[in-house]
């Protein structure tokens, strides 16, 4: 089986699509000739035909609101924001229009959308490339908001976010497109949106976390002997596993929640307030978050402050255990 | 040096005049039997605009946005349209919705707040009514779009006031469309006002028709309550879009002379004077005075119409109002094809 990184993965599993169902079509800035910035349509364009996969003017909304324009007819659409911080001009179509159309048709119409968009900080860049926007996304009903923190996990849940019925917000870690390979199956498997999958069990604490810094977590825990921790990686942020969260805080008695994000109305606030009305009289310790702090994403010369280190991740284990 | 590169002409259309003599030249194919339709239909609208006013009035229906005045514009674009073509209303458009055959009692539900009213029929390819401005027209550039990339000789066509023409979405949707030369007919109702700003402060270009050459697509601003000069527009566009010709923006001079909708009032900046100059205008008057020249209108003929679609609209109001509410649980139906486990738990808690 062949080793890819996420790229590649993304890659592998938008051919697979392709091949799969004639209505897929991709489009964005860039996603042609070029691959896209980051390359994760590479080839694709010569393989499927300009009519399938196609670059767009510079207009997010526009790549948006046409997009579900090409969904309700009948197309899946892939389209392509090039960052997480040039996803707002194509906020209003998505929160105003892709969440809502089928409500507001009462199911006549509905907007099978998968928009994937570079996540997060990590990789040195200009200001706007190192965002991470998925509590804005989060808070809509409506969408679906996904993300991977692997090759193998990207590939299974970009298949289940091609397929499902309604828009779904596909975030790509940028900080480990290429920083990591893992054995991905060229043949078909799905991994449902809106499962967590567990990392590793423990007896001790839950740490629950998602995206690119689910590495630093498992380095902090590898850094960490006498402690057994449970690690969640949620991959879908919402609809949140509630189920799995849950259960394994009433097993461990403590929570501890890692995101790049900032704290202030993050998924760790929603995630502990999830514990809190669920498993409250289960917990020995209060839930502690360690996250992005709640400062504007600083560019490069300071970005190493911000985004949550191993240190911090292990001083907020430690926190959580050693409360009595 | 300086070169000249580009000069370009915005052409005005306008085939009927208010005294019902028209251009024969530029007259579009339309039979007695289509003009009648285009009649009748242009007073099914007033009537059906007149009485949503009173039911608001009543404290039957919810905000209402008025159609009167600009039923040319409304009935002389979309009776241009195929059936299997697409439309993109605003909210201004209900008798455009009427003619593709959406019935006139979910459009009461919808604007009485009932959700139920906006779930169009399936063989009927109408857009739910856009509240947001601008925003539809990408919507209509995807479908035209999507019906090229599957080589369908569908077209769409959108709908969107003068004040959508300052929106970012106007642009970028027109500019697609001419990128993509996808069949797409952008009809902007101008009507002169965005709620309280008039046409002049809306933007500084003459005409809104000239935007199209900015972004290389047809344009043509035609006399919005002249319907043969709606009509015909709109026809010439469709069928160059279906040539593979690609898009055209109309801009269609016309006039709301009602405010903006039921939440508003125009005396406060708007003077009454131009209101009644524009009334003379009427589009429904004129094309009155067309058939009773080529003897298409008889009294017998308005009243019995005149009864017959009021009895409709009463009809669609009683249907409208002896449906039963909707149910709370509607609420979460149809925010994803199947509900998430935590909304099954609010609904459990809304019903006890």
């Amino acid at each position: 089986m062949a080793k890819l990184n996420l790229v590649e993965a993304i890659n592998l599993g938008l051919r697979q699509e392709m091949n799969r169902d004639k209505n897929i079509v991709i489009l964005g800035e860039d996603v042609g000739k070029d691959g896209g910035v980051f390359r994760v349509t590479d080839g694709l364009q010569k393989l499927y035909g300009e009519k399938r996969v196609f670059d767009s003017p510079l207009c997010e909304s526009g790549i948006v609101g046409t997009s579900i324009g090409m969904a309700v007819y009948g197309l899946r659409p892939v389209c392509e924001i090039q960052f997480d911080g040039f996803i707002m001009p194509g906020f209003d179509q998505i929160i105003t229009h892709a969440a809502r159309i089928r409500n507001r048709s009462r199911g006549r119409f509905n907007v099978p959308l998968v928009i994937r968009c570079p996540h997060g900080g990590g990789i040195k860049a200009l200001e706007h490339h190192s965002d991470c926007p998925e509590v804005l996304f989060s808070h809509i009903p409506g969408l679906k908001v996904v993300i991977p923190s692997g090759p193998y996990d990207a590939k299974g849940l970009l298949a289940s976010a091609i397929r499902d019925d309604d828009p779904v917000l596909f975030f790509e870690p940028k900080k480990i497109y290429r920083s990591i390979r893992e054995e991905v199956p060229e043949k078909e498997y799905i991994i449902p949106i809106g499962k967590a999958k567990i990392l590793q069990e423990g007896n001790d604490i839950t740490i629950i976390s998602y995206g690119a810094i689910i590495h630093k977590v498992k380095e902090a825990v590898d850094k960490i002997n006498d402690v057994s921790c449970e690690i969640i990686d949620l991959r879908t942020i919402s609809p949140l596993d509630e189920e799995t969260i849950i259960e394994s805080v009433k097993k461990t008695g403590r929570a501890l929640i890692v995101h790049e994000a900032p704290r202030m109305f993050g998924a760790g606030a929603e995630i502990s307030a999830l514990i809190n009305e669920n498993a409250l009289l289960n917990l020995e310790a209060p839930i502690e978050r360690v996250t992005g702090y709640d400062v504007v994403v600083p560019l490069p010369k300071l970005e190493d402050y911000h985004i949550p280190s191993v240190d911090r991740i292990i001083n907020g284990i430690k926190k959580v255990i050693n409360f009595s | 040096m300086l070169k000249n590169l580009k000069k370009f002409d915005v052409n005005r259309l306008e085939i009927l005049d208010t005294k019902g003599n028209y251009d024969k030249k530029l007259m579009p194919k339309l039979n007695n039997n289509d003009v009648k339709k285009l009649y009748e239909s242009m007073i099914l609208t007033r009537i059906f605009d007149r009485k949503a006013l009173n039911l608001q009035r009543q404290g039957r229906l919810g905000t209402y946005a008025s159609m009167e005045g600009q039923e040319a514009t409304i009935i002389g674009s979309s009776y241009a349209l195929e059936k299997e073509d697409w439309l993109f209303p605003c909210f201004r458009e209900n008798g455009a919705l009427i003619l593709r055959g959406q019935p006139m009692h979910e459009l009461l539900m919808y604007w009485a707040g009932d959700e139920r009213g906006m779930n169009v029929p399936k063989n009927i390819n109408n857009f739910p009514i856009a509240i947001p401005v601008a925003t539809q027209i990408l919507h209509a550039v995807g479908v035209g779009m999507a019906a090229k990339i599957k080589s369908h000789k569908t077209c769409s066509l959108v709908y969107f006031g003068d004040g959508a023409t300052s929106e970012g979405d106007f642009h970028e949707g027109l500019n697609m469309a001419g990128v993509y030369k996808a069949p797409v007919v952008f009809i902007c109702q101008n009507n002169q006002w965005a709620i309280s700003v008039p046409r002049d402060k809306q933007t500084s270009s003459e005409t809104l028709a000239q935007k199209a050459v900015a972004y290389g697509i047809n344009g043509i601003q035609v006399d919005g309550n002249d319907i043969f000069a709606v009509y015909k527009a709109t026809k010439d566009a469709l069928d160059s879009a279906r040539k593979g010709q690609g898009p055209t923006l109309i801009e269609c001079e016309t006039y709301r002379i009602n405010d903006h909708t039921t939440s508003d009032d125009a005396k406060k900046y708007r003077d009454l004077k131009e209101v009644e100059e524009w009334k003379k205008k009427d589009p429904i008057v004129r094309l009155w005075n067309y058939m009773k020249k080529k003897k298409l209108w008889s009294k017998d003929y308005e009243t019995k119409l005149i009864s017959k679609l009021t009895k409709d609209v009463e009809d669609a109001v009683k249907k409208a109002e002896s449906m039963p509410k909707p149910k709370p649980e509607d609420m979460f139906k149809y925010v994803y094809k199947n509900m998430t486990e935590r909304q099954k738990k609010e609904l459990g808690e809304l019903n006890g």
